[in-house]
């Protein structure tokens, strides 16, 4: 019964894609409904962002036998080949790159991204086909998270804040956008997200400004709508929950990561940043939504259905922008349509996602101490005394949080959640005591008093309980990702790219190749299983000859 | 007796990269990314009519902006976050507020303020001289530090739960002796003792901290010396002559233990109270 829904749901949805991609080649936006196997063609590698590939060639067993294919280091430089857009100075480009996105892969081609730079590459041996580069015009350049493909068409988003679109083939610009203002300081970083006929873009900002979402169309880069994530005008949702509407107009939520889609309710559901100021909590008190809270909107209209929030009136800068995971499962003998996500505050949270109805809120950072309990809604309680002091505040986690932007991982098969956990302590000291608090993130001097273990850790969805964590010697990042073969691919931290047992966490592979900066990926090229993955500047292919 | 500090330096700045540098740092070893944004980009005016404009600024804004434009006590918006003047190029958007007044969205409405539109923009070029000097990650223009008291503590209490928990390693007239004197900013000394950082202790920086290991063979063999590096494949022992020796780790084979002397600060950190380092501070400080 609900099998045929879903097909019959599947195919109104797609009918509309499939007469569009008679007359359009490239990646039909239709295709990102599939589950995550062959291809890698949106961030999460399809709209769950469950990171599980069904791909079962390189398992448990076979893992030892992945051998490297081949490696290339990303070239910035301006040269033969490279096409040149923009509208900034040369002096403003920097000259170092990391990758630290999602490297699309669609027709035998990997996209790798920097700030202000495109590669198309050949998936099968590295060689470059293009490379886009973009001349800024200034602007925070930390990262960038990666192009999406609609049809024969990339988009990216650039540090000063264009929506920029190329011809896939050839890396030739067709158009640019600007979607957010550089005067007011936001910086673009997300990867954007096709979903139908809609782009899903964010962007961050660090001083104090408006968070918000948008959706533009891919053919024209027409703005279709802007939800913005805190309260711009008498009246609006969550306003009482401010002191009043200038520090709501100033109160961030930025949304700087991709959200995950629900093509049956049609929601896109995202989370969004930290309020602002980010440390002084003085001038705003109150909830502060929508910060650092899980949001879905209607992807047709961009109007809410339901918001929850993972951090009420954040003071730590513990951002809840990671992109939440969709689960279908079963809870108390019901199978219901789920989403949860493992927050930056140490907290990890399970929801209906149809209704945002509160399921489970549980501690999965081990020495998070900041909160004072739970509200009856689920919702966690702040305890002021762990806010920036004069004297100094002992405070866990330290401000990059427990998480952070590196994507965690579901597998169906063992109905485990992976993340990787930081725990640290921060000594935190107020330095700005001013009553009107201070701006951005400034208002506060940090003391890092060192790690409390670093691990890859798998959660129960159902309960929120820890099934089991996995100790790494160093700092774990990058992300991770699943694999039915019944592995979690992440790094070690010690330099080690390795694959773990996904029942037990026990390491089945690992090759020394340094910290990876990006989630590994997988795909399949001439019939075998790739698993792709970044160093830096550097990308390393594997496989089974 | 190198190697450690270089490991904990490496993993502190590992960690300063990859969890605090998230946004605004530039990754390790490579040329800063560019931060600026046109509120820093703009060129500088004209000294003079900057002057003129902040004497302008004080006559006719300071009242309700502020002093730093940072908003004040009669409601007027911070201006160095205000849409108009990060948007404004040369008056022109600030202009039309001065003229018209503006009160859709302050909570106390502004008047309008009958002033020349000369002196209008020379008060523009005022706020972006300000709004230049703005920090990076938003924060506000420097200003001087206000003079804060973290000695909120009780020395006394300080002293008993240092007696009771900190006497069977420190003491007072020992290695602590004057630590007071030695470290004398109580931030400085806080975060010291709280991160068991021997560079409080005496001597300075003579004495880091060294972790050893001992790697327990199958054939019952021990093999001691300072950890080189260590994960799940692999632990590198530092022998007492220098060389190295490393042994393929899988799971518990060969058994290894790692003995870090600042696991004992370590894991008292999810033990105290604030109030308790607060005390504690207070009283080292009278060690003098």
């Amino acid at each position: 019964m609900k099998r045929t829904v879903r097909f019959l749901l599947a195919a109104t949805l797609l009918l509309p894609a499939i007469i569009t991609a008679q007359t359009q080649g490239g990646l039909d936006p239709a295709s990102l409904l599939k589950p995550l196997a062959d291809s890698w063609p949106t961030y999460s590698g399809d709209y769950t962002g469950r990171r599980y590939s069904a791909l079962k060639q390189v398992d448990r067993s076979t893992v030892r036998n992945l051998t490297l294919g081949w490696t290339v280091r990303l070239n910035p430089a301006t040269g033969i080949g490279t096409i040149v857009g923009g509208e900034g100075l040369e002096e403003y480009a920097p000259a170092g790159i990391t990758e630290k996105g999602a490297i699309l892969m669609v027709d035998g081609v990997i996209y790798p991204t920097a700030p202000d730079h495109v590669w198309a590459l050949d998936a099968r041996d590295g060689r470059q086909l293009w490379h886009y580069y973009w001349k800024t015009r200034g602007g925070t350049h930390i990262a960038n998270r990666g192009v999406a493909i609609w049809h024969d068409y990339l988009y990216f988003e650039t540090p000063d804040n264009y929506l920029v679109s190329l011809e896939a083939k050839t890396g030739k610009e067709r158009w640019h956008v600007p979607i957010a203002s550089f005067e007011e300081q936001y910086f673009s970083t997300m990867a954007p997200v096709v979903v139908g006929d809609h782009l899903i873009v964010g962007t961050g900002n660090d001083l104090d400004a408006p968070g918000f979402l948008s959706s533009y169309d891919p053919v024209t880069g027409k703005l279709q709508w802007k939800f913005y994530t805190v309260p711009m005008n008498p009246g609006d949702p969550g306003l009482e929950t401010w002191p009043n509407l200038d520090a709501a107009r100033h109160g961030g939520g930025f949304a700087w990561l991709p959200g995950s889609y629900d093509p049956e309710t049609r929601l896109y559901i995202f989370g969004t940043a930290n309020p602002t100021p980010g440390y002084t909590g003085a001038g705003r008190p109150g909830d502060n939504l929508f910060t650092c809270s899980l949001i879905a909107v209607n992807v047709d209209t961009g109007k809410m259905a339901w918001y929850f929030q993972t951090s009420v009136h954040d003071t730590h800068d513990w951002d809840s922008a990671q992109t939440p995971v969709l689960i279908d499962g079963v809870i108390d003998g019901r199978q219901r349509k789920l989403v949860s996500t493992a927050a930056r505050n140490g907290y990890f949270f399970t929801l209906d996602r149809v209704t945002g109805e509160h399921i489970v809120t549980s501690k999965y950072g081990s020495t998070t101490n900041w909160a004072k309990g739970l509200r009856p809604s689920g919702v966690v309680e702040p305890d002021p005394a762990k806010e920036a002091t004069i004297p100094g505040s002992l405070v866990s986690p330290v401000e990059g949080g427990v998480t952070n932007w590196p994507p965690p991982a579901y597998s169906p098969d063992t109905g485990l959640f992976y993340v990787q956990e930081h725990n640290g302590f921060n000594m935190l000291y107020l330095t700005d005591p001013d009553p009107r608090g201070s701006m951005g993130l400034a208002g506060k001097q940090p003391f890092n008093l060192g790690s409390l273990g670093d691990y890859l850790t798998a959660i129960d969805y159902k309960t929120g309980k820890v099934a089991w964590r996995h100790k790494f010697y160093g700092g774990g990042a990058g992300g991770v990702l699943t694999t039915a073969g019944g592995i979690v691919f992440s790094g070690d931290g010690s330099g080690n790219f390795a694959a773990f047992d996904a029942r037990t966490g026990d390491p089945v592979w690992h090759t020394r190749i340094g910290n990876i900066s990006n989630a590994p990926q997988t795909y399949v090229l001439d019939g075998r299983q790739h698993v792709l993955v970044a160093v830096g500047d550097t990308l390393y292919d594997f496989l089974i000859y | 007796m190198k190697a450690n500090p270089t490991l904990t330096c490496l993993l502190l700045l590992a960690t300063v990269v990859v969890f605090a540098g998230q946004r605004g740092a530039a990754p390790g070893g490579q040329r800063p990314a560019p931060t600026n944004f046109p509120a820093q980009q703009r060129p500088p005016a004209d000294a003079a009519i900057v002057a003129r404009g902040k004497t302008l600024y004080e006559i006719n804004c300071r009242s309700c902006h502020g002093a730093d434009l940072r908003g004040g006590e009669l409601g007027g918006p911070n201006l160095l976050r205000s849409q108009v003047t990060l948007n404004d190029k040369a008056g022109e958007l600030i202009y039309p507020v001065v003229r018209d007044g503006r009160n859709a969205l302050a909570a106390s409405p502004m008047p309008a303020i009958s002033i020349p539109e000369a002196d209008s923009n020379a008060i523009a070029e005022y706020i972006h001289s300000i709004l230049a000097t703005s920090q990076r990650q938003g924060g506000p223009p420097p200003g001087p530090r206000p003079v804060l008291n973290l000695l909120v503590g009780d020395a006394a209490a300080g002293k008993a739960y240092f007696d009771a928990r900190c006497g069977s390693c420190h003491s007072a007239t020992g290695d602590l002796r004057n630590i007071g004197e030695r470290i004398p900013d109580p931030m400085q000394l806080q975060n010291s003792w709280l991160a068991g950082n021997a560079a409080g202790a005496r001597g300075g920086n003579a004495n880091p901290v060294t972790v050893t290991v001992t790697v327990m063979q199958s054939d019952g063999g021990k093999v001691e010396g300072r950890l080189g590096r260590i994960d799940d494949f692999i632990v590198v022992v530092t022998l007492p002559d220098t060389t190295s020796r490393s042994f393929r780790r899988q799971g518990n084979d060969p058994k290894v233990e790692v003995h870090d002397p600042r696991d004992a600060h370590r894991s008292l950190l999810p033990q105290y109270t604030d109030g308790d380092i607060h005390n504690v501070t207070a009283y080292l400080v009278t060690l003098k």
